[in-house]
């Protein structure tokens, strides 16, 4: 139960000795100005990314998503931009606009289409609403578009099943391994730790080449495992559950020994549960390392159905193309998961990534 | 009671799993068990390792060995018997070049080779210095005695769990020549032109010159009567918008004209922007890690260094920074082994351009093997090999830096 009079507290709560001085002032003002460097340009592709393929063409700087109204031409066929036109004598009437002569504007009254006229272009000025266009984000995965040159859907699956597959195998591969490694005494063990910790040092980009080769040799390129599986068995997970499963005790096992239980079981029983607070640090690493991978997949996967969430958005990017609409509102779409996954765990994530130093 | 026996909604999805995954281990305990009856049980180690192993052998430590192998071999194909052995020729395309400061003097591959090399250098030393800097900073703010200090290091944090590719969409988005930041830029200078023209210039100026002035009278003139005070203000006041309005015409910028950021040639300005960008999305973890390394350190020194009279930046200098050097030591060994092999924002916002001013070392090793028609896999592994060289010396100097530190 929250006491009323803790929250009272809490929110009137002051420094115990200093007071507030200006060095306070100093740092929320660096906190603020920080928050707003990380959110207004976030902040700025989501309210662009609700905006017309127009209003993006023609870069309106405006925060809000205007869109300008529009109104049936006589027969139906086209639709005109709706304008705001301020007679001389100062009445104002609204017009549909059909082009442009000279400095004037071919305009009809609205209900009026057959009557064209001739305005001054100084005189009219364009009629909007604020409207945010959810298509952006229905067209590419639901609508009609979606499979013309950017199948979300498809490179969602990709992503999704290459975090979910990868992130599964890595916790296993890695707590078998780190379990040999901790509760077994074997000849080589040591030597066995000492190799895996120093390839820590090994950076995974300078052996792309002939990781392409492997991979290309064991017939794997252009399939979600070419991905998979090479980063499977990470050095960091070994170490993390490693030095996690050396801090629990031995006694247990023997005790489960005593009762029968095979060496599997006890693995699958008793130490990946208690192992639970570092495979779940590992989860969320992999889980971060796989959905945001880019260079990897970048090499091994190069036909478009095979392509993750990050290929397709960076290769949508490349193109030159009027489909700045779609491709912001798909960010969002990326950038979606993450974001709700670090806002439900983000305790864990920050206190788990700061206690392994890892990333 | 009768109600601790019936499960509560909540928890049977984690029962149903927990059953599922009790039943996985069971299944899986068949062959496991038959095995372990055949080679015993202290055997089934080497069981456990297998697979760790077999992954770990075929895709990182015959990789490392092949590479050796690929670097003295030309042509393009992917199958190792059809590869050419040349011996050092590879190596002698990188680095047969009159000048390595000056790539333009050195053969196609050599050329691709030092940009990359200098770009990344470049980039390493101005960006890991000003990202432990700001890094720190934020650190040692977040560390005070400060509000709602979880949703701070949450915001600050965000940026690094979002993938370079989204990154780099999103200041591509804010960095084009007609996005925000050039609209911002150019409704700031506009409004400040009209403020400058306006009539309200001399009347706020007066103001703002007239707070000030008081502020330092207050400080200068601190225990004299009030009216001397009141007729310092007046005359700084005076002197203070007399100097601001003879400069008023000097004032107005001019009007801008919006800069293409990451395109413009002969700027710094795509360098800059790709060290910002790189920096805003990694500025958090490092954060992180140093501000964990903040909390470590135990309160009550700071608590006998203020009971000795230790003024705050003497207590910075002399209990923060040797106690926090160990953490510093990780992150600047971290951050500089990743800022050499930085690719993924760059490569999506500038492509390493325009032209070559922001190719870095792992693009040019990632163009020569897998951009084009000539797939040359012997440059791309003869750079890598020198690349992973440089990057060991970096470690094992940093290293030795940290021992001989703390050996001392």
């Amino acid at each position: 139960m929250i006491n009323s009079t803790d929250v009272s507290s809490f929110l009137t709560r002051k420094r115990a000795r200093h007071g507030f001085d200006w060095t306070d002032v100093l740092s929320y003002a660096y906190l603020a100005l920080g928050v707003l460097l990380v959110a207004l340009p976030i902040f700025w592709m989501f309210m662009s990314s609700i905006k017309s393929p127009r209003a993006l063409v023609e870069n309106d700087p405006r925060l809000l998503p205007h869109e300008q109204l529009t109104t049936p031409s006589a027969d139906g066929s086209r639709s005109h931009g709706v304008f705001l036109w301020t007679k001389p004598d100062g009445s104002q009437v609204d017009v549909g606009f059909i082009g442009p002569r000279g400095v004037n504007a071919r305009v009809f009254e609205i209900g009026k289409p057959a009557e064209i006229i001739e305005v001054p272009r100084s005189q009219i000025v364009r009629k909007e609403v604020v409207q945010p266009r959810w298509e952006n984000y229905s067209e590419p995965t639901i609508g009609s578009t979606q499979s013309r040159n950017f199948n979300f859907l498809r490179y969602f699956w990709n992503s999704t099943f290459v975090t979910v597959v990868a992130t599964l195998l890595t916790l296993v591969v890695n707590a078998m391994a780190a379990f040999a490694l901790s509760k077994y005494r074997f000849r080589g063990r040591d030597a066995m730790v000492i190799v895996i910790v120093s390839t820590l040092l090994i950076p995974p980009t300078v052996i792309l080449v002939p990781l392409f080769i492997t991979v290309s040799s064991l017939g794997m390129l252009n399939s979600l495992w070419g991905v998979i599986i090479p980063a499977i068995a990470t050095p960091t997970g070994v170490f993390l559950l490693r030095q996690y499963m050396l801090t629990i005790p031995d006694e247990l096992l023997e005790a489960a020994r005593m009762d029968g239980a095979s060496e599997w079981k006890i693995f699958w029983r008793i130490m990946l549960p208690l192992s639970l607070p570092a495979l779940s640090v590992l989860a969320i690493l992999s889980v971060m390392w796989r959905w945001n991978d880019f260079m990897w997949p970048l090499i091994v996967l190069t036909q478009s159905e095979v392509f993750t969430l990050q290929l397709g958005l960076s290769t949508f990017k490349g193109e030159l193309n009027d489909n700045m609409h779609h491709l912001l509102a798909m960010t969002v779409l990326t950038l979606l998961p993450v974001t709700l996954v670090f806002v439900v765990l983000q305790k864990h994530i920050t206190t788990g990534i700061a206690n392994t130093g890892l990333k | 009671m009768a109600d601790t026996s019936i499960p509560t909604p909540s928890r049977a999805p984690a029962n149903l799993v927990g059953w599922l995954w009790g039943k996985l281990g069971d299944v899986l305990d068949g062959p496991f068990r038959a095995l372990q009856r055949h080679i015993g049980a202290n055997r089934m180690a080497y069981v456990f390792l297998a697979p760790n192993v077999l992954v770990f052998g075929l895709f990182s430590f015959w990789p490392m060995l092949l590479n050796f192998y690929i670097a003295f071999t030309g042509g393009q194909s992917v199958i190792l018997a059809e590869r050419p052995f040349v011996g050092l020729a590879n190596f002698r395309e990188l680095l047969d070049c009159p000048s390595w400061l000056d790539p333009k003097t050195c053969p196609v591959a050599g050329f691709s080779f030092w940009t990359g090399i200098w770009n990344t250098l470049f980039f390493a030393v101005v960006q890991v210095p000003i990202m432990i800097v700001v890094a720190l900073v934020t650190a040692l703010i977040l560390n005070r005695d400060i509000r709602a200090r979880g949703f701070w290091r949450a915001v600050y944090f965000y940026p690094v769990m979002l993938s370079p590719v989204v990154v780099a969409v999103i200041w591509d988005w804010v960095l084009k020549r007609r996005g925000i930041l050039n609209a911002l830029l150019s409704d700031g200078v506009d409004g400040w032109n009209a403020f400058v023209g306006s009539n309200l210039f001399v009347p706020i100026l007066a103001g703002l010159s007239g707070l000030a002035a008081w502020a330092f009278c207050q400080r200068l003139l601190r225990d004299r009567p009030v009216w001397l005070k009141l007729v310092g203000t007046g005359l700084g006041a005076l002197v203070i918008a007399f100097i601001l309005t003879s400069f008023r015409a000097n004032l107005a910028f001019e009007p801008y004209r919006p800069i293409n950021w990451l395109i413009d040639v002969r700027s710094g300005w795509p360098m800059f922007w790709v060290i910002f960008v790189y920096t805003w999305g990694h500025l958090g973890f490092y954060m992180l890690i140093l501000l964990a390394g903040l909390q470590a350190i135990p309160k009550d020194l700071y608590e006998a260094a203020e009971m000795d009279g230790t003024s705050k930046s003497r207590a910075f200098w002399r209990i923060t920074l040797p106690l926090l050097m160990p953490t510093m030591i990780v992150v600047l060994v971290l951050s500089l082994i990743r800022a050499f092999q930085v690719f993924d924002e760059v490569y999506v916002l500038t492509g390493g351009g325009p032209g070559q001013a922001t190719k870095m070392i792992i693009q040019h090793i990632y163009e020569s093997a897998f951009i084009g028609d000539a797939k040359r896999y012997g440059i791309a592994a003869a750079s890598s090999m020198l690349v992973a060289g440089l990057l060991l010396i970096l470690t094992l100097g940093q290293l030795a830096a940290t021992r001989k530190k703390a050996g001392g």
